[in-house]
């Protein structure tokens, strides 16, 4: 086990931030952190990079515990925190020469280390500039060499792609699947698209507590059953909302229905179907029997964003 | 419960000196980077030049404790100016989060910044050396008190130093930094000044505590051990409340 997360609880004042947290990432795992902005994600990452302790709980980071061992944790880990801070005065290879020297790298590796970062995170153009100079694609790869500088074990990384353009974040999403081969990473986000492009396994975490763990595959077979159908159809009844709704809202396996609005003849509906059934055979059938005319009728199967959304919005206390 | 980081291990800072050297070197040459560096070093000869250069044929005596007794001042301004962004300027930008989860004691990261910021000053006191030159040359002076002043200045230039780090160790406003690095040595300055206002039986501690008594008396070439308790232990305490200082996390 790479990482061990015990029971973490962190209080800022008299705020809970995060609540009794558990969870092991296996060594070479790509663990996605998912969750809403203030949901513990940060202040997780914080407790495990040893910048600040829990108020209880621990964490054991291949074999070290933060309490304990902070230095060698601290030797373990590669960290990114979020919005990626640099020193804007100092150009790319003094930086990255004076991340390798703290982290006890001796001369004679760092030359070659560094080569071999500046050429994978495709830096070498730019390696003269002030960091201040570059634009924010650059910084962020500057930023994930000199969380690799030292060859860690576990990587730590804090919304890597937050803020960057769509490109960039594709060139930074490869960047970290190709430098986190082997290795342990943590990352959190809340793109969700980044996840099931990158990650191994989920967590969602909400409000400070874990509410679903799991592969992306997992979680969407979990949440399932909640699947909607957009049916377009034309139909020559003067009321739609009294001769056709009622018809579909009756079919065994619909759930509900929501009337979309009209164009002409064409009337939209949304129809969301009962659990773990396929209505749209129903559906058809109706149509045909009414003599209504299908114009479109598609699925949406359940994307991480649905599980997500329904994940973090079921706490009633919030709006 | 233990905070991970705060621990402090001398033993360990002192076997692996490398952390000190690497951080020492990088925030000396972000002052030589910056127009930091050049300014406080042309401001620093610019008010003594003015101040005492100007008259030193004037009073036509081969010493130099007019400088002695006017640098001290000119550090109440300029230590300040230097030292305000050590701690704050990371705090702010958040580099603090990067130095502080590198495998190395908040020591260690203390200790490299101090003696930043005082090999700065020190360099900045080399060019005056020139004075010492000219006035042994025409005069017949008195090796003892310029030797024993530029050594009181290096003790007090530390101690400084040392205070104006602990006020950057405090907040993430270099302003404020500065502010209460300025206000807290001018009042080691003027301690030993206003005794006349301090109950009797308080005179000898507040003279004690006062930087400048300890200064003057090693700048007439007397060296005593009290003096150089004084600077030592002020000095040691003011890192360790700086190590403190930055082992606590904000939120």
């Amino acid at each position: 086990m790479a990482i061990a997360v015990r029971n973490l609880t962190k209080y800022y004042g008299q705020e809970k931030a995060i609540d009794d947290i558990s969870f092991d990432v296996k060594t070479g795992e790509i663990l996605g952190f998912l969750g809403p902005n203030g949901a513990g994600k940060t202040t997780t990452m914080k407790i495990i990079t040893c910048y600040m302790p829990p108020s209880s709980g621990t964490v054991d980071v291949e074999g070290y515990d933060i309490f304990d061992h902070a230095l060698d944790v601290r030797r373990k880990i590669g960290y990114l925190p979020e919005l990626n801070p640099l020193y804007l005065d100092m150009n790319v290879i003094e930086y990255l020469d004076y991340s390798a020297r703290l982290h006890g790298m001796k001369n004679a590796g760092i030359k070659g280390r560094m080569r071999e970062m500046i050429d994978a995170c495709g830096l070498s153009e730019v390696r003269h500039k002030d960091i201040g100079e570059l634009s924010k694609g650059y910084r962020q790869r500057v930023g994930l060499a000199q969380a690799m500088i030292h060859d860690p074990d576990v990587l730590i990384l804090d919304e890597p792609t937050s803020g960057l353009d769509p490109n960039q974040i594709v060139e930074i999403r490869n960047l970290i699947k190709k430098l986190g081969r082997a290795k342990t990473v943590i990352l959190s986000t809340h793109i969700l698209s980044e996840v099931q492009a990158t990650c191994d396994r989920v967590i969602i975490i909400n409000d400070g507590k874990i509410v679903a763990d799991g592969t992306p595959e997992q979680l969407k077979q979990d949440f399932r059953g909640t699947e909607t159908i957009s049916v377009e159809l034309k139909t020559k009844s003067a009321n739609v909302m009294t001769e056709v709704f009622p018809k579909l809202k009756d079919l065994s396996q619909v759930e509900s229905v929501e009337y979309r609005g009209q164009e002409g003849d064409a009337h939209r509906f949304t129809v969301h179907t009962a659990k773990g059934s396929d209505p749209r055979e129903q559906l058809f059938r109706q149509a045909v029997s009414e003599g209504w005319v299908l114009l479109e009728m598609s699925r949406k199967s359940t994307s991480l964003e649905e599980v997500f959304h329904k994940l973090t919005t079921a706490d009633p206390a919030k709006p | 419960m233990t905070t991970p980081a705060i621990k402090f291990d001398l033993k360990a800072t002192l076997k692996n000196f490398s952390n000190v050297g690497t951080i020492f070197r990088k925030e000396l040459r972000s002052y030589f980077n910056s127009p930091v560096a050049y300014v406080v070093i042309i401001v620093f000869l610019g008010f003594i030049e003015w101040f005492y250069a100007s008259d030193m044929f004037k009073v036509n005596l081969a010493t130099m404790r007019d400088m002695f007794t006017l640098v001290p001042w000119i550090f109440v301004f300029v230590v300040p100016a230097i030292t305000m962004r050590l701690i704050a300027e990371e705090r702010k930008a958040g580099t603090i989060e990067l130095l502080t989860t590198r495998p190395l004691n908040d020591a260690e990261i203390v200790l490299g910044k101090f003696l930043a910021a005082w090999a700065l000053i020190c360099i900045s006191l080399l060019p005056t050396l020139v004075h010492y030159i000219t006035i042994a040359f025409l005069g017949d002076i008195d090796h003892g008190p310029v030797i024993g002043g530029y050594l009181g200045l290096m003790l007090m230039a530390g101690v400084f130093v040392a205070v104006g780090l602990f006020a950057s160790s405090l907040t993430e406003n270099q302003i404020v930094a500065m502010i209460i690095g300025l206000v807290l040595m001018f009042a080691l300055m003027i301690l030993d000044k206003i005794l006349i206002y301090v109950p009797e039986f308080m005179n000898t501690i507040v003279e004690f505590i006062g930087v400048d008594f300890h200064f003057s008396n090693i700048a007439r070439g007397v060296i005593d051990s009290r003096d150089i308790i004084y600077f030592a232990s002020i000095l040691g305490f003011m890192l360790y409340l700086s190590t403190l200082s930055l082992g606590r996390r904000k939120w």
